[in-house]
């Protein structure tokens, strides 16, 4: 499977990707001549087993990594020319984050944390202070907003990291396994809050998931399997 | 300053670390403080010196005197504007450890030659007026308690091996900051008619402060006055009294080389120990620096986060030794007057700030350029 093309225009588009790590003396492909398309507003799942390389396909796409070949265009950015610089600001701009293991630091606030992107900003402090409010408020936990990560539960430090993907209304919101370390009842708390975003607010997602019952909450699921798109599924 | 409470609460992030780091800081600042004050005790007359001033002490060595009759063949040599004469006391008010200078003077040449003394003028007419009349500089009437009209016994080692009793008449304030006002003065005629007792030493004196009409013809004047006692039973060595000084600090040693010495090995050891404070702490939260990456921040704001983390470690500490080390320094000499001054120069504390930023930007460049460097899809597998 080569074009996973739907027929509106896409917001991602990933062609004929090659990723190539090498360790010591040996080359190992991940991604092997990828192509796909997002379209913006969609909800798209990754899924596929260990080391099928969706987590390298989410870091391409975001901007944290770089293509061995092939070219990756997001938002009409050809992010794969950029340098380290602009590829920083350009993440700043377009991308918002959700991890695994929420990522937050721990010597913050949840506020602070939520306001960390915020400080690449031009925004005044009150300003940013009104935007870190509306997303704790999107993520339901505005009477939470002093406590510190270790003081959070899991699915609430979640939704502080989901907080600040959002904050700055990025163009793209990545989650990677954003409910892998979280038990069912706080996963579909996030998966609810991410499926909210998408249809409630337009943004567009792509999730990174071993989990089949994440993967049912996104509109569409394609399959990675050794560093190809194999199969796609569309609610 | 909006990136403020994140460096802070990394700060804060392992506060035994960071306060044992900091002490060690604040302790290298406090010794540099010292040291430097110290320093200044010692060779800070030479910057303080008079340019146009030669001091013309005998050739074979500072004890061994001249004689009193050169200060007219000196005030003859062309390029000398005036003479006055001094002579070592060697006296011990109360106990030896209780030092400080006296000298016999000609008052009249002795405050014309040094105006960075300032004696009101009704205690100069008293001076004037008194045989046995002394005046002390400020920093020793205030250590010892010393009031106009107090008689001070002084015991000379030296010249009759007796008590000699002092009236007080007057007490110099410096015109500087920098002013050493830790001598006593008194009458050299009371001084020679006394020695006529002890049959030796009578005529002979010290050494000779001369001023030079222009200081940029001093090394000419100098020659011209060592010529001038050429061959003769007593010949001289004359030389600008900022290298009088410094030979006369000399004698303990290269105070500056010591002090740098010093300095250079604590500076080192808190190098290693701050430095290796910071390349922990950013080893430590390499995940949390690939998420500042990830989502946003360049290599160049990590870079300025890290460093001014390690900044705002030296700067506090070093800052906070500083003030100690100036505020114990403002308590006095703690040698009891050993030092004629002592006190931080304000381009010792400029130094200091100096190294602290230096130290700080050291200390934080090598973790800083690490965390730079790092791959962020790398970083983030760390956290």
């Amino acid at each position: 499977m080569s074009d996973q093309t739907p027929k509106n225009d896409a917001l991602v588009r990933v062609d004929g990707v090659e990723k190539i790590f090498h360790r010591g003396s040996e080359d190992i492909h991940v991604l092997s001549n990828l192509t796909l398309k997002v379209p913006a507003g969609e909800f798209l799942a990754l899924m596929g087993p260990s080391g099928s390389g969706k987590s390298t396909l989410l870091n391409l796409i975001g901007g944290l990594d770089r293509p061995t070949q092939g070219t990756v265009e997001v938002a009409g950015d050809r992010i794969d020319r950029l340098s380290d610089h602009a590829l920083a600001a350009w993440r700043a701009r377009h991308i918002g984050f959700v991890f695994q293991l929420y990522n937050l630091i721990p010597v913050l606030t949840a506020e602070r944390n939520v306001e960390l992107p915020l400080l690449l900003t031009s925004l005044t402090k009150a300003q940013r202070r009104k935007h870190v409010e509306t997303a704790l408020a999107m993520v339901g936990l505005s009477q939470r907003a002093a406590h510190f990560p270790r003081t959070l539960s899991g699915g609430e430090q979640q939704r502080v990291g989901i907080a600040r993907a959002i904050v700055t209304d990025p163009t793209l919101l990545l989650c990677d396994e954003p409910t892998g370390d979280l038990d069912r009842k706080a996963g579909d708390e996030i998966l609810n809050l991410l499926q909210a975003l998408n249809r409630e607010h337009g943004k567009t997602i792509i999730m990174v998931t071993h989990d089949p019952h994440a993967s049912a909450r996104a509109a569409r699921t394609v399959h990675l399997t050794k560093g190809q798109l194999t199969s796609e599924a569309v609610k | 300053m909006r990136f403020f409470h994140l460096i802070w609460g990394n700060l804060k992030r392992r506060k035994l670390r960071t306060a044992l780091t900091l002490l060690s800081i604040l302790v290298a600042f406090v010794l540099f403080g010292f040291l430097c004050a110290i320093k200044q005790g010692l060779v800070g007359g030479v910057t303080l010196a008079g340019a146009d001033r030669l001091i013309v002490r005998h050739k074979v060595s500072i004890i061994q005197l001249l004689p009193e009759a050169y200060q007219a063949r000196m005030e003859r040599v062309p390029g000398v504007a005036a003479a006055a004469h001094q002579t070592w006391f060697g006296g011990i008010y109360q106990d030896p450890k209780n030092f400080f200078m006296q000298c016999p003077v000609v008052p009249e040449q002795f405050m014309a030659m040094f105006p960075e003394f300032r004696l009101p003028p009704e205690q100069m007419k008293a001076w004037r007026a008194t045989r046995t009349g002394a005046i002390v500089g400020r920093k020793t009437a205030d250590r010892f308690g010393w009031k106009i009209g107090a008689k001070v016994p002084i015991m000379s080692p030296i010249w009759l091996r007796k008590p000699w009793v002092f009236d007080l008449v007057g007490i110099f304030e410096g015109r500087d900051k920098d002013t050493d006002t830790t001598s006593l003065f008194f009458r050299y005629d009371y001084f020679d008619e006394s020695r006529k007792a002890q049959n030796w030493g009578q005529g002979l004196v010290g050494w000779y402060t001369i001023r030079v009409k222009d200081p940029a013809q001093a090394a000419e004047v100098a020659r011209a006055v060592d010529q001038e006692f050429e061959n003769s039973p007593a010949e001289t060595k004359t030389e600008p009294e900022g290298a009088f000084i410094q030979a006369w600090a000399n004698q303990i040693g290269n105070i500056g080389l010591i002090v740098a010495s010093i300095l250079g090995a604590v500076f080192f050891t808190i190098l290693l120990v701050t430095g290796s404070t910071m390349s922990q702490a950013v080893r430590e939260r390499i995940g949390e620096l690939g998420v500042l990456k990830a989502i946003g921040f360049t290599n160049g704001q990590v870079l300025g986060l890290v460093l001014a983390e390690s900044c705002l470690l030296t700067i506090s500490g070093g800052g906070l030794g500083l003030g100690l080390a100036a505020l114990a320094i403002a308590r006095g000499d703690p040698t009891g007057g050993l030092l004629p001054l002592f006190h931080l120069p304000t381009a010792d504390l400029l130094l200091g700030a100096g190294l602290c930023v230096a130290l700080g930007v050291l200390t934080g460049l090598f973790p800083a350029l690490q965390a730079t460097r790092l791959r962020v899809v790398d970083a983030l597998r760390r956290m």
